[in-house]
């Protein structure tokens, strides 16, 4: 239990004193946020759907918590040949726990990150519909956390060269965002684009957020919870293997 | 008891799809004693300490530290090693006491027992004062200390140090082998280390196995490899047991990203 808890404080530590980094990786949000936001909003009211900013602001959350999470577990390639990760795998501590000390550790990260771009959102004018529903709202972005960590664990301990950070960033991360449902509605799409947003967790947890913080939502919270948490358990245990069999 | 040997290595071999890094090896390590592995670039050093450390598992053939196989009983071996890898693995972004503290937790030695003796090895290291520094603000030789006072910290039985020296100063050389010498006779841990630094290993080493291309192909002390080869010093033995071409191994993906890691040098 130590251990899981000096490798999560460990994650935790590093983040919070990583005060260019925090703010460089607010960037991304922060543009979608003002350019979409500012250039689609009229649009978005023209079509009769209400306030884009309320409709994105859950969607970035979700982006800034996915891009955190990924990020976190892909620089364990790096980590494994040049950073601490070889004198965890050395110690006299099961495998499963140092995964879950850092799994645990990126995921609050990547919530914290969240949390700032909730604030930002806060800022630029997002008002939730209710405040009771905030914390609520939370506990669904740390599922979304949770699974886009162990995925990154689960990746990072089975990619072997640089070159396939690239390969993750296009194929993989940059279309659950675009297929999530961040940016636009779910109603009304073609067929083939409805079938690729429902095998993206990232739809749940958007979906989730959004219908906690703004009463909208396609799936119903419940069952956005549900697959969630589903996907979760499939992704830590996935996780936990993939980091078992790193051979350093 | 004390001839029984800390390290038995038996008909060793690993590969690596075609690549056979490491090729019927065989060789005992007492304990107490100052090991030195030397071998050219790609002879196989690296893999034999990752196979002895539980990171790798053999192809074939048998190993045992302090009677254990690192295979079977990774949880054992793992508490009666000390490593310094070749590649580092400290965490930059951390502080030293921060460092060793977390390596304390992780080799389960209770509070009182890790913060006195990181305060013991810190200093002796001369890294005290800079305890509370994030260590990406040390030197390469401050960093290699420290990763040696890191590895000592659990009063470890074998520290394997894989080219520790390398990059540094003579001036940091001629000090940290001070330091191991002096450890390996106040705490009997033996000590398995490679370098390709050939006076090093004649002064401090106790016995040297020369490796290439996977295979042993002398041991014995300094004197005696002198001796077997017609020679006068341990370069020149060196040379007259592995000849003098370059080795031109295949890039892994290791050492693609030493590459990348020496023009981002943080
Ligand atoms: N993970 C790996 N996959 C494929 N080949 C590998 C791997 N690790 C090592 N090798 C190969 O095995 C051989 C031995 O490598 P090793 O790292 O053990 O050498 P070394 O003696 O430590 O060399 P150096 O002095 O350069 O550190 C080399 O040919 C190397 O290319
Ligand atoms: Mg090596």
């Amino acid at each position: 239990m130590t251990v899981v808890f000096i490798l999560w404080l460990r994650e935790v530590k590093k983040y919070l004193r990583s005060r260019v980094q925090i703010v460089a990786s607010l960037g991304g949000p922060l543009m979608y946020l003002g350019v979409l936001g500012f250039g689609l909003g009229p649009v978005f009211r023209r079509a009769g759907e209400g306030s884009y900013l309320q409709f994105m602001a859950p969607g970035v959350i979700g982006m800034t918590v996915l891009f955190t999470a990924m990020f976190s577990g892909i620089a364990m390639l790096w980590d494994r040949q040049f950073g601490f990760l070889k004198e965890t795998l050395v110690a006299p501590v099961p495998r499963l726990a140092i995964m879950i000390g850092r799994t645990l550790g990126g995921a609050t990260v990547a919530v914290l990150q969240g949390t700032l771009i909730f604030v930002v959102t806060l800022i630029a004018g997002f008002r939730p519909a209710s405040l009771l529903a905030v914390p609520l709202a939370f506990l669904v972005i740390a599922l979304i956390a949770v699974i886009f960590s162990a995925l990154a664990t689960a990746i990072g301990s089975s990619l072997k060269e640089m070159q396939g950070f690239q390969m993750v960033m296009n194929f993989l991360v940059m279309p659950t965002f675009f297929l999530s449902g961040a940016i636009y509605p779910l109603e009304g799409l073609p067929k083939v684009l409805g079938a690729l947003t429902r095998v993206d967790p990232l739809t749940y947890g958007v979906d989730g957020v959004r219908g906690l913080l703004i009463g909208r939502t396609h799936f119903g919270v419940a069952l956005d919870v549900a697959v969630l948490v589903g996907v979760g358990v499939l992704f830590v245990l996935f996780g936990a293997w993939r980091f078992s069999k790193i051979e350093a | 008891m004390s001839d029984q040997p800390i390290i038995r290595v038996q008909h060793v071999i690993k590969s690596f799809g075609k690549v056979t890094a490491v090729n019927d090896v065989s060789f005992d390590v007492r304990a107490g004693e100052i090991f030195a592995f030397l071998g050219p670039n790609g002879a196989g050093k690296t893999t034999t300490i990752k196979m002895l450390t539980t990171l790798l598992r053999p192809t074939s053939g048998s190993l045992e530290l302090d009677g254990l196989d690192p295979a079977t009983h990774q949880t054992e071996v793992r508490r009666r090693f000390g490593v310094v890898f070749q590649d580092p693995s400290l965490d930059s972004d951390l502080t030293a006491w921060e460092n060793m503290d977390i390596h304390g937790v992780l080799y389960h030695l209770p509070r009182r027992a890790r913060r006195e003796r990181t305060e013991t090895l810190l200093r002796m290291f001369e890294l005290w004062d800079r305890r509370d520094d994030l260590v990406k603000t040390f030197s390469g030789g401050m960093k290699r200390r420290l990763e040696i006072a890191r590895g000592l910290l659990h009063t470890p039985k074998v520290l394997f140090l894989d080219e520790p020296t390398l990059g540094l100063d003579p001036q940091s050389r001629n000090q940290m082998w001070t330091h191991v010498r002096n450890l390996n006779q106040a705490e009997r841990v033996t000590v398995f280390l490679t370098t390709h630094y050939m006076d090093e290993a004649d002064r401090v080493a106790d016995r040297i196995a020369v490796i290439d291309h996977g295979r042993i192909v002398a041991t014995g002390s300094s004197a005696e490899l002198k001796q077997q080869t017609g020679t006068d010093s341990l370069e020149a033995a060196f040379l007259a047991l592995t000849g003098t071409t370059i080795r031109d191994e295949s890039a892994t993906a290791a050492d693609q990203m030493r590459q990348v890691a020496r023009v981002w040098r943080r």
